[in-house]
């Protein structure tokens, strides 16, 4: 199914492509570039090629004319139970940027149930406007009607970048919404600039477990939709001395129009969530078991963070799944990851890598676990862990 | 009950490794899998056919040798299984892919649970599930870790779904997506009558022709809205470990806790 197409009689078997091509699709055979079905027509071997051998199918043109009419960056601006998620904010922020690079306007959707006091917060975070929707229906997260709520603002005012965040809610909106309105989605993005020359939104996220980092642009379709992912972008600071409108729209559904209805929440006591987290202690196979978690816990208690843990020790039963950090687990980005009995298989490095400050703590001194670090111990976690739990009692005096 | 299973034939990411001279991926005899997400996905509609009785199909697009992965579904149980391949498939993103396989799932016919895995590993976008229940204009429930009730009667369905802050109890009704979470079961081996129909079985291959009512414009890559322009190795972690050492346990953690309150991140 390979998209690339290889001029035989032009190729003169450098290799140039063969060393270029992310995916490894392209080969020599009989001195020939060939290509086979793993081939993305990512394009990275189109630019290296000395003598213009590669082609890869044009691309179709716009979906439909005046793309100039969309105009503007939104963002989604995610509550759970009154209160905005940080992700909000930093989208703000980053939106902020976008929409003055593209001298436009920057717009939050805020769609809840009595939630007013965030479309004032909106406004001190960057926004110059705020489409509030407010009504008994949109006071829990449910798809349906959040994404029919986007999809028709988005229709009326034709915004030319929205960004979401990339947490549960937001790529489930996100997915719901693109699908609808026919348009471009880049999910868990960890870059977003505009392109000086062409204008367009350029997104770049990590693939393949981490193992690359594919730009991504949608140039023909609107708006360009972005998931952006937890702690990437800085916060900005609130400026209370801000003005904005703040713009009442009616929901788009009624309770009768909805299939689903949330019955409870559940929350464990004491949790934090991992995402948001700024400070991860995480336990792995040497902490031994159930019990092991304690100390893990209490360094977490004592520097205000949450527990993670690897695959090895959720698969044993030690501690449940939504700890999970990894590749089938969340991907967290604290600012201090603390990795307690972990050996850092590539799955769970692909989880925690961009965290900015690493510690390991290890009984072996070989775990691949202590290439990623900034800061190791080896020795044993039951006696260094409790250790450095008493240091910081004494220094933050706690 | 009608279950269809989406799943994706994805590389072993665990076991691609990096060219330290170009920084691109070595695939180079990579083990092709299906997406262990997926594979949960699979479980489930199994269980969902041992408890209420009906079929499980399995549905995958992708270039011929994906068919590999249709038959591990079928060897672990699974009914039936299409490939969708066609060279006019070639190049989607997630729009196109949830684009082309709804409209499979609508020449299968009637369906009470789509179940797909929450995301690929090698994509890890989570866009396709949602992208389909669209298409079809049916309810999505994502990150499913439970399925706390299904009622064939009243098509009555209470899922809990997995988010950042806790666990949400979610009822809907059938027909419903679901995608599925690693937490939600342990998927079983194929069995040995499993994979001898396994590889009897002569899987039906659909192209673009083969999909009634299927607009050509929205398929491959002319029918997806977004381009890869760029691909390129993340950048590296600098530095190396420090590693802290002293005479005590005591003195290396107050050394680290010391080095840690300098580095301002506590």
């Amino acid at each position: 199914m390979a998209l690339l197409e290889i001029n035989r009689e032009e190729c003169i078997g450098c290799g140039a492509c063969v060393d270029v091509c992310p995916f490894g699709a392209l080969k020599l055979i009989d001195d020939i570039a060939t290509v086979n079905d793993q081939c993305t027509a990512c394009g990275a071997c189109l630019d290296v090629c000395p003598v213009e051998a590669l082609k890869l199918p044009e691309r179709p043109q716009a979906k439909e004319e005046g793309l100039e009419a969309y105009q503007g960056v939104w963002t989604w601006v995610e509550q759970f139970q009154g209160q905005a998620s940080s992700i909000s904010w930093e989208m703000l922020g980053q939106g902020r940027k976008l929409a003055d690079q593209r001298k436009t306007t920057l717009t939050a959707c805020l769609l809840g149930h009595q939630v007013e006091p965030i479309a004032k917060e909106a406004i001190f975070y960057g926004a110059d406007r705020v489409f509030w929707v407010d009504d008994p229906t949109l006071a829990v997260y449910r798809t349906q009607p959040y994404a029919n709520a986007l999809v028709s603002l988005v229709r009326q005012y034709k915004p030319e970048i929205f960004l979401l965040g990339a947490s549960s809610r937001g790529r489930d909106l996100a997915g719901s919404v693109a699908t609808e309105l026919y348009t471009g989605l880049t999910a868990d993005c960890t870059g977003l600039e505009i392109d000086q020359q062409s204008n367009l939104l350029r997104q770049t996220r990590p693939a393949f477990g981490g193992n690359i980092m594919a730009t991504i642009i949608c140039p023909n379709y609107r708006p360009q939709m972005s998931t952006v992912r937890h702690r990437v972008f800085e916060m900005p600071t609130a400026d209370k001395s801000r003005q904005g409108q703040i713009v009442a729209v009616s929901a788009s559904m009624n309770e009768g129009q909805i299939a689903s209805k949330v019955l409870e929440f559940i929350t464990e006591q004491g949790e934090v969530n991992l995402a948001d987290a700024k400070i991860i202690v995480s336990g792995g196979r040497g902490v031994g078991g159930q019990d092991g978690f304690g100390p893990i816990r209490e360094l977490a208690d004592v520097l205000g963070g949450a527990v993670g843990s690897s695959r090895a020790a959720v698969d044993a039963g030690w501690i449940p799944y939504a700890h999970q950090v990894g590749q089938t687990g969340r991907t967290v980005r604290p600012d201090l990851y603390i990795a307690c009995g972990i050996s850092g298989a590539v799955q769970h490095l692909a989880g925690m890598g961009t965290a900015k400050v690493i510690v390991a703590i290890n009984k072996d001194p070989e775990a691949p676990i202590f290439t990623m670090a900034n800061y190791g111990i080896v020795g044993d976690l039951f006696q260094i862990v409790p250790a450095l739990t008493a240091q910081f009692r004494k220094k933050l005096h706690k | 009950m009608n279950i269809i299973v989406c799943i994706k034939q994805v590389p072993d990411t665990t076991e691609v490794k990096i060219n330290p001279e170009t920084g691109t991926l070595i695939r180079e005899g990579v083990p092709s899998i299906v997406n262990p997400f997926d594979m949960y996905a699979i479980e489930e509609g199994l269980r969902l056919k041992e408890q209420f009785g009906g079929k499980v199909t399995v549905v995958s697009m992708g270039p011929p040798q994906a068919k590999e992965a249709l038959k591990e579904a079928v060897a672990m149980g699974a009914d039936e299984a299409v490939l969708l391949s066609d060279r006019a498939f070639a190049g989607s993103d997630t729009w196109a892919t949830a684009y082309t396989l709804s409209q499979a799932i609508r020449k299968l016919g009637q369906f009470d649970v789509i179940l797909c895995g929450k995301q690929a590993i090698d994509g890890d976008t989570g866009q396709v599930g949602p992208g389909i229940a669209r298409q079809l204009g049916i309810t999505q429930l994502t990150y499913v870790f439970k399925i706390l009730k299904l009622d064939p009667q009243s098509r009555a369905l209470v899922v809990e779904r997995l988010l950042e802050e806790g666990r949400e109890v979610v009822e809907a009704q059938l027909p419903a997506l679901l995608t599925v979470v690693k937490d939600i079961n342990q998927p079983r081996y194929p069995t040995f009558l499993g994979i001898r129909r396994a590889t009897k079985l002569d899987i039906p291959v659909w192209g673009a022709a083969d999909l009634p009512e299927t607009d050509a414009g929205k398929l491959g890559l002319k029918g997806s809205p977004t381009q890869v322009v760029k691909v390129f190795s993340p950048p590296k972690r600098e530095g190396t470990v420090v590693l802290i050492q002293a005479e005590t346990v005591d003195e290396a953690a107050a050394a680290l806790a010391d080095r840690l309150l300098a580095e301002k991140v506590i």
